[in-house]
């Protein structure tokens, strides 16, 4: 396969990472899930940053965001598959 | 790859291996450090380490400013210690505590000596210790007596993907051969914490690290934040890299212990290892130069720095390894990083061939090859202090 434009962790996950350096709005990405070796494509909806978060599903506010399998945080507002996921759409949990 | 055996290193009198063989002088307090500097420029070979405290600090502060000094002075990269403090008092202690390792240490108190007297006894005493350092040689030694400790800085998701990764393949395969490891960064585990507690070697040993996070919780972050900390952790670097929230950047800063090694005890900070060989985590900050400072107080001779975007500390006793996994940060950093792992996100390198990579590279700066932060002079030395001073 070729270099893939967007890496996922965990299966589980509903972000991926952006790894290439220049992604468009409208750009259909090839993405790698690195747990199981899968590959999937998503439609980006932003353009997004190198190592910034592609939703690869449709979430709504208070939506737990899962990286490592694990909770990193909640969506502050809506995003749809292909949305830019950063600290406009998201927030922690923590503090 | 076959692992290493052994390295070439320094042999301490107390039977601790080195990688470099600095003479320092140390300051005991802030208004020494205008004398270690002048004794470091009159004399080849020398490195003076300011830093700015030592005066009227008490309780577990001072306990932690003397706990810092004595192990930088010990750790086995220094092969010789002038101590210089405004009186001899406190400065006697530093240089008995650096003593107990029979390596050669010797202190001057500047009241009622003044400094240009100081200045000359130290950089008479130096240029001796100088000679004799200068003639010490490497050894092969075994790879069971190498300290490694790692911290990450300007962090992205990168490095969770992976640069941490490649130091967490690193730590699985030297691990089983004795080496002793150390991560630290207590608040930047948050979110990752009962996984963290998880791997701990005994669950007494998961509750002190909990203990230990806990009180960073209640003692350090509760009572001092102002905001959500939403400025702080993560940094505006680590946002400008993708990462959103600390919860993100814990699980991405765990990736550095690997996938199955364990803890065996949790340290103050700068407290030296006890336990015998294997990993530790240390209480610290998760500022790298703080942190890097304890750990290389505590012994670690050789430091394992991921980054994302690109942080460029050094540490002036114990060198600083770097590698990223961002192709930017190699395109446009590039004179600050050791080892480009960034073919991992390209599907061109793996992780085992990344952590090959980093091996190859320890063994390297350990028998002399010097960092990226060495030759561009990074020497953060930076104390931790605990409250103000009374």
């Amino acid at each position: 396969m070729s270099q893939p434009d967007f890496l996922v962790h965990d299966k589980a996950d509903n972000v991926g990472v952006i790894v290439v350096e220049t992604v468009e709005a409208g750009k259909t990405l090839s993405g790698l899930i690195m747990e199981t070796g899968e590959k999937i494509e998503v439609k980006a909806l932003d353009a997004i940053p190198l190592g910034h978060k592609i939703a690869l599903v449709d979430m709504s506010e208070n939506d737990t965001v899962l990286k490592y399998s694990s909770d990193i945080g909640r969506m502050v507002a809506d995003a749809k598959i292909g949305n830019h996921v950063h600290v406009h759409n998201c927030k922690t949990k923590r503090w | 790859m076959s692992l290493p055996k052994t390295f070439l290193g320094y042999r301490r009198e107390n039977g601790r291996v080195g990688i470099r063989n600095y003479v320092v002088i140390l300051p005991l307090d802030d208004l020494s450090n205008a004398a270690a500097e002048k004794v470091a420029a009159n004399t080849a070979g020398c490195i003076a380490l300011p830093h700015h405290y030592g005066r009227l600090q008490f309780g577990a502060d001072l306990d932690l400013h003397f706990r810092t000094l004595i192990g930088t002075g010990c750790n086995p990269n220094v092969a010789a210690v002038i101590v210089i403090g405004i009186e001899a008092g406190w400065t006697g202690k530093v240089v008995d505590g650096i003593r107990a390792t029979g390596k050669p240490v010797e202190g001057f108190g500047i009241s009622g000596n003044g400094e240009i007297q100081i200045v000359a006894d130290a950089s008479r005493k130096a240029k001796e210790m100088v000679h004799w350092a200068s003639e010490l040689q490497r050894e092969p030694c075994d790879i069971s007596e190498l300290w490694i400790s790692m911290k990450c800085g300007e962090s992205d998701t990168t490095s969770g993907l992976a640069s941490n990764p490649t130091v967490g393949n690193l730590v699985d395969k030297l691990d089983p051969l004795g080496v002793t490891t150390c991560f630290g960064e207590t608040s930047e585990l948050t979110g990752a914490e009962q996984e963290c507690a998880k791997r701990a070697v005994t669950p007494e040993i998961g509750e002190k690290f909990m203990k230990t996070w806990q009180a960073y919780m209640d003692e350090v972050i509760e009572p001092h934040k102002t905001s959500d900390l939403s400025d702080s952790q993560p940094t505006k670097g680590n946002i400008a890299g993708g990462l959103t929230t600390i919860e993100e950047k814990a699980f991405g800063n765990f990736q550095k212990i690997g996938k199955k090694t364990k803890f065996v005890d949790v340290l103050e900070p700068a407290e030296m290892p006890s336990a015998g060989k294997g990993l530790y985590f240390m209480d610290t900050s998760s500022a790298a130069a703080e942190c890097v400072t304890l750990q290389a107080a505590a012994g670690f001779v050789v430091h394992l720095f991921p980054t994302g975007q690109g942080n460029i500390i050094g540490n002036p006793i114990e060198p600083v390894i770097k590698l990223t996994a961002n192709p930017k940060t190699v395109r446009t950093m590039g004179e600050h990083v050791d080892v480009d792992v960034s073919g991992i996100l390209s599907g061109e390198m793996n992780l085992d061939q990344a952590g090959d990579a980093l091996i190859d590279m320890t063994i390297r700066t350990c028998n002399g090859r010097m960092t990226a932060a060495e030759v561009l002079k990074h020497r953060e030395f930076v104390m931790t202090k605990l409250y103000r001073s009374a």
